[in-house]
């Protein structure tokens, strides 16, 4: 499947924004199972310093900064990818999970050795009280891996309620766990700190879901939004993507931005500004399917 | 142990009666026979030559050295709060040149390890690859921080300043404690000491052929000079400290002075066109080394912690753009993780190929599921260090655990096993210290400092030795602490004297160091101007009303001299804005017997207005710039320190004993006055210390004269009040001079207010500040007068032209000289606004930088 993503991200400030310096995770990446055909990123006003690096997961960062005043900080990423659904593994058929995580420890290829940054606590997905017992019930001693992770998603989808308002980027795991509410963002931290607590490699996945409209009704401009879920490392094949959001294993209506161990390292755009006063937020993002040619 | 220093010390016989090093560990300065060693033989003798009354005469000068140069130290959580001053040992640790040979060659293969482990880690990361170091013990460390993964380094040289903690092993080998990698703090305090010492006891100094520290400093700045990014020699160096609340604030200031840097804080710095700026008064200077004293993951809220408003937004990408170096390079916290101490014998053979000439103490991680079964085992007799940033945190000595704290600690090790590292126990050699007459052995610690040069490291021969000042094992933690000691390495052949002025090193322009007053400098020295004329004004004031209150009181009378006394005390209150007082409610009571409200302005450490709170006021803003201050000014700061703990402290209840204490503090005072005058440059920093003078002077001048003058008394009321306004504004003997015949309030006019040759005229002041506000820095795009200069400008005019005649005339019915209280008021309101005005044009720092980040969750994904 091809999309054609426009992701526009706007601040309004009350007074004069007299110098900012942004970091923004916002081009999709390449890799088995989807293709990039064209990555832009158009920041308003013009930046007058601005650089693409790569971080230390392989996702491209883009660094600007605007020295001249502005009320109106605007940000759009223009992204066109070509998604192929990976096929997986029947989850039966794969290691039990304590076998991998007992061969985590030895890998030392590159993406092994990766793996093992994954399986250890990172700020926002760390060891909540509760989260290991949480994560026992899916993976009871011998299972396969796949099953296991196909499991937890399930239950993260049925026994956490979907709350925007509950939450904010800084809500501590433990009162997810608490409460049972939050939105896609806890819920990928809520898995990854389970997997990390049995010893096995987990990682935050930054991206965009296709949204579709209800039958018969025409789909809403700016209506899809950024998302974020969780992978899974299974040895031999690699990372292994679910969403417990919705309960489903990223096909072909996922497209990933940027990988790590939570949110912190992936921000979709983050910025340090002086002045500004208030300020309000706008966030757009349309996903089109592109046709064929 | 810790007994031993709460009973008094018996006199002894010879300096070491009371030499007894416990025979299991190693001493410096005895052999396990009970003999002196023989490079320590001549101190000893010289130590026992000075005999009790020599040395507590040099314990006192050096207590008096330290105390002068205001070393201190802070300690975090100390109530005492900041500026504790430091320790020093007379004796110190000496090492025979041999000796230290063989110690520097392991230094320095140490430091060239240490840096190319860093490479590697922020690099190809082959050692985790390879397994010769667990991928889980770099990656859980919080100081291996991902933002600076692949960023290169200047001249391939992360680890430009190095540390290493040392002690003596009971083999006589000398073993690592620890490593410093991060800012390694202490080479100042080594520095100090060196400077003390060699003043307190020159003839020994000179006898031994000590090596010379200057060299290293003189390393220090070659190396900075070849870090720089561009690479001629306008290039910058700035220090980077925390600012005045950190626990070595005072070696951050005192390192910037001694090797010509500018030290700033993360909000004198911007970022931009991808480069590092300081931000000066007129404009922005280019900054291409920082020598950091800021622990890395606090330099940038943009891609370390988002809550440091320690650092600069957007320096991570300048250092990675290559248009700054930071020295130590960010991320190198890393190598101080515990852990890697068991580990390093094998890195060395991998990446330098040779084995690891000086040992570390052996050390396991429980990340490691072997280590950790070994670990748990030996609980009880091995030394816990967890793996933390947290300089709080210290080490858990297992054999002083009970059961229940030992199960406890294995419980929080399972739980978290790649956060514990286990040492072994070393008991740390002991060497001299002087307490009382005696000598008595203490464990010491040496730190030695190590910086890199494009050819390889050289150390600092020499170092700083720290000794437990309660005799038991000293914690070895990243805070310093504990009595220091100079370390000398006795050289065979004397050494050249050396200073960092050698007349053949090519001198950097220092020129181009001097405009470098940012806002916050400008702000502090401005400040540091108004607190000390408020205080000298303060005082000057005080001894007048209490003058008036005693000595007076029989002579004259009674009624007359309550009247003149109740001006001053009205003008008391007013000045110093300590409403009611004098003026408001409960004025009646207080009048009455004034004593208890003046003691209190006097004594009271917290009440704002008052005497202490401005001293404190003034002792900390001097604090902040403390690397502006020449080392005399310095030296009275502390004075007058020392004299506010003595208002404070002593809880006096009577004002006369209390009016002793003032002399002294006004004349503190007035020196800090003719310091700043004489020994600071007159640059835009001193323009602002000045411009805060003159306008405090101004502004307590007209107040004093509305207060004073306006109502129109009698005789011989009048004679009285006009005397004391002489006498407080130190006019008194111009005016007899000058006007012979009586007192009238038009002559003192003419000499307080409207003359321009009397320092200590309202005209004057406002003829100084005309002047300063003309010459303070203006950006070039500014045209005419600023708003400042134009508020002085009137404020003079007004006083040019105004008419005595006029002023002192009152309205027929009213006592009160209505034109002379319009034009203070005019002239005071003035003055004020002129502060505000010089705010909001020189120090409106840039407010603080906000972080934003963009969400999830605005709709149902």
């Amino acid at each position: 499947m091809k999309y054609r993503i426009t992701h526009v991200t706007r601040y309004r400030y009350s007074e004069p924004v007299s110098l900012c310096h942004n970091q923004a995770h916002l081009k999709p990446r390449s890799h088995k199972g989807q293709a990039v055909a064209r990555d832009q990123i158009k920041i308003e006003p013009w930046p007058a310093v601005s650089r693409e690096h790569r971080d230390f997961f392989g996702n491209r960062v883009n660094y600007f900064a605007i020295q001249q005043a502005h009320e109106v900080l605007e940000v759009t990423a223009l992204s066109e990818v070509e998604v192929t659904p990976a096929a997986l593994p029947p989850g039966h058929t794969t290691p039990a999970w304590e076998e991998v995580r007992d061969q985590l420890r030895h890998s030392s290829e590159q993406t092994g050795l990766h793996a093992r940054l994954f399986a250890l606590e990172s700020p926002s997905a760390g060891f909540a009280p509760g989260v290991r017992e949480y994560a026992t019930a899916s993976f009871r001693p011998g299972r396969p891996l796949l099953e296991g992770a196909q499991d937890l998603m399930g239950r993260i989808h049925g026994e956490f309620a979907y709350d925007p308002h509950f939450t904010t980027v800084a809500t501590p795991l433990a009162e997810v766990m608490r409460h049972r509410r939050g939105v896609c963002q806890d819920f990928a931290h809520l898995a990854i700190a389970c997997l990390r607590s049995l010893g096995l490699a987990a990682r935050y996945v930054s991206g965009y879901l296709e949204t579709l409209p209800p039958p018969g009704q025409s789909k809403l401009q700016g209506a899809d939004a950024s998302h974020a879920w969780f992978a899974v490392y299974l040895p031999r094949f690699g990372w292994v993507d679910f969403d417990p959001t919705n309960d489903q294993v990223p096909a072909e209506q996922h497209v990933t931005t940027a990988v790590g161990r939570d949110y912190n390292d992936v921000t979709p755009l983050k910025g340090v500004f002086y002045g500004g006063g208030e300020h309000q937020l706008e966030v757009a993002v349309d996903m089109e399917r592109v046709a064929d040619q | 142990m810790a007994a031993k220093q709460a009973t008094p010390i018996a006199p002894c016989e010879t300096l070491i009666d009371h030499y007894l090093p416990a025979p299991a560990v190693c001493d410096e300065m005895r052999t396990a026979q009970g003999e002196v060693r023989s490079h320590w033989r001549y101190l000893l003798d010289v130590l026992t030559q000075l005999g009790p009354a020599g040395l507590e005469e040099r314990k006192r000068e050096a207590r008096r050295l330290i105390r002068d140069n205001g070393v201190t130290y802070n300690v975090y959580g100390d109530p005492q709060g900041m500026a504790r001053p430091w320790e020093l040992d007379l004796i110190p640790l000496l090492l025979r040149s041999e000796e230290w040979t063989q110690i520097e060659r392991g230094l320095m293969q140490r430091a060239e390890l240490m840096n190319q482990l860093f490479l590697d880690l922020y690099g190809p990361q082959r050692l985790l690859k390879k397994g010769v170091l667990p991928a889980e013990l770099v990656y859980s460390h919080p100081g291996f921080l991902l933002a600076c993964h692949g960023i290169e380094v200047a001249r391939d040289r992360p680890l430009v300043m190095y540390a290493v903690d040392l002690t003596r092993a009971r083999d006589g080998q000398w073993r690592v404690l620890g490593d410093r990698t991060q800012s390694p703090s202490g080479a100042g305090y080594a520095l100090e000491n060196r400077v003390v010492l060699s003043r307190v006891l020159p003839s020994l100094f000179r006898d031994s052929h000590v090596h010379r520290l200057a060299g290293f400093y003189r390393a220090v700045r070659r190396a900075m000079r070849t870090l720089a990014p561009r690479r001629h020699s306008a290039s910058r160096v700035a220090v980077l400290t925390p600012g005045p609340s950190n626990e070595a604030y005072f070696e951050h200031a005192y390192l910037a002075n001694y090797l010509g840097y500018t030290l700033v804080q993360g909000a004198d710095l911007s970022v931009r066109d991808g480069a590092l700026w300081l931000k000066t008064l007129e404009r922005l200077e280019r900054i291409d080394v920082v020598l950091r004293r800021v622990d890395d993951i606090w330099c940038d809220p943009l891609d370390l912690r988002d809550d440091s408003l320690l650092g600069v937004p957007g320096l991570v990408q300048a250092v990675r753009s290559g248009n700054v170096t930071l020295a130590n390079a960010l991320g190198a916290t890393v190598l101080e993780h515990p852990g890697l101490m068991g580990y390093l014998p094998g890195i060395c053979r991998e990446l330098l190929g040779e084995d690891l000439l000086l040992t570390g103490v052996q050390t396991w991680w429980c990340g490691n599921a072997r280590q950790r079964e070994f670990v748990l085992q030996n609980l009880e007799r091995l030394v816990i260090k967890p793996v933390t940033l947290d300089p709080r945190r210290r080490c858990i000595f297992c054999p002083e655990l009970d059961p229940a704290a030992l199960t406890l600690l294995r419980d929080q090790l399972q739980a978290h096993p790649e956060r514990f590292v286990a040492q072994e126990y070393v008991p740390l050699s002991t060497a001299p210290v002087l307490l009382g007459n005696c000598i008595e052995p203490r464990p010491t610690v040496l730190r030695s400092f190590l910086v890199a040069e494009e050819d390889g490291y050289t150390v600092m021969p020499g170092g700083l030795s720290r000794v437990a000042a309660d005799g038991q094992t000293l914690a070895v933690s990243n805070q310093l602490g504990g009595i220091g000691k100079d370390t000398w390495v006795l050289a065979s052949e004397p050494e050249r004297q050396e200073t960092l002025l050698m007349p053949g090193e090519r001198q950097v322009p220092l020129i181009s160091q001097e405009s470098d007053v940012s806002s916050r400098v400008a702000d502090n020295l401005f400040w540091i101007g108004r607190y000390a004329e408020r205080a000298e004004g303060l005082v000057r004031m005080l001894r007048i009303i209490v003058f008036n209150l005693t000595e007076r009181m029989s002579l004259a009378d009674p009624s007359t001299q309550t009247g003149c006394l109740q001006y001053l005390l009205r003008a008391l209150t007013h000045q110093t804005l300590t409403y009611p007082g004098y003026v408001g409610e409960g004025a009646e009571q207080r009048m009455a017997d004034p004593y208890p409200e003046m003691l209190s302005l006097i004594t009271h450490a917290d009440r704002m207005g008052g005497l202490p709170q401005t001293l404190k006021s003034l002792c900390q803003a001097a604090w902040s710039v403390r690397d502006r201050l020449s080392m005399d000014t310095w030296r009275v700061v502390n004075d007058i320190g020392v004299q506010l703990r003595a208002l404070t402290d002593e809880s006096s209840t009577e004002l006369s004993e209390v009016l002793d204490e003032l002399d002294p503090l006004i004349t503190a005072l007035v020196a800090f006055s003719g310091l700043t005058d004489e020994n600071m440059n007159h640059n835009e920093g001193w323009q602002f210390l000045e411009a805060g003078r003159r306008l405090e002077r101004g502004v307590n001048l007209a107040t004093l004269l509305n207060t004073t003058l306006v109502p129109v008394t009698d005789e011989p009321e009048e004679s009285l009040i006009i005397e004391a306004v002489l006498g407080i504004t130190d006019s008194l003997i111009t005016y007899r001079r000058r006007y012979q015949a009586g007192t009238r309030v038009g002559a003192l006019l003419d000499l307080v207010f409207q003359n321009e040759s009397n320092p200590r005229s309202l005209a004057f002041q406002l003829v100084q500040l005309e002047r300063l506000m003309r010459e303070l820095p203006r950006t070039q795009f500014q045209m005419g007068r600023t708003h400042p200069e134009k508020l002085a400008l009137a404020a003079l005019t007004d006083v040019r032209l105004a008419e005595l005649d006029i002023l002192t005339t009152p309205l027929p019915e009213a006592r009160m000289r209505q034109p002379l209280q319009q034009i203070l008021q005019r002239v005071a309101d003035g003055l004020a606004n002129l502060s505000n005005a010089l705010t909001a044009l020189y120090f409106r720092h840039e407010e603080q930088p906000h972080t934003l980040l963009s969400r999830y969750g605005q709709e149902e994904p």
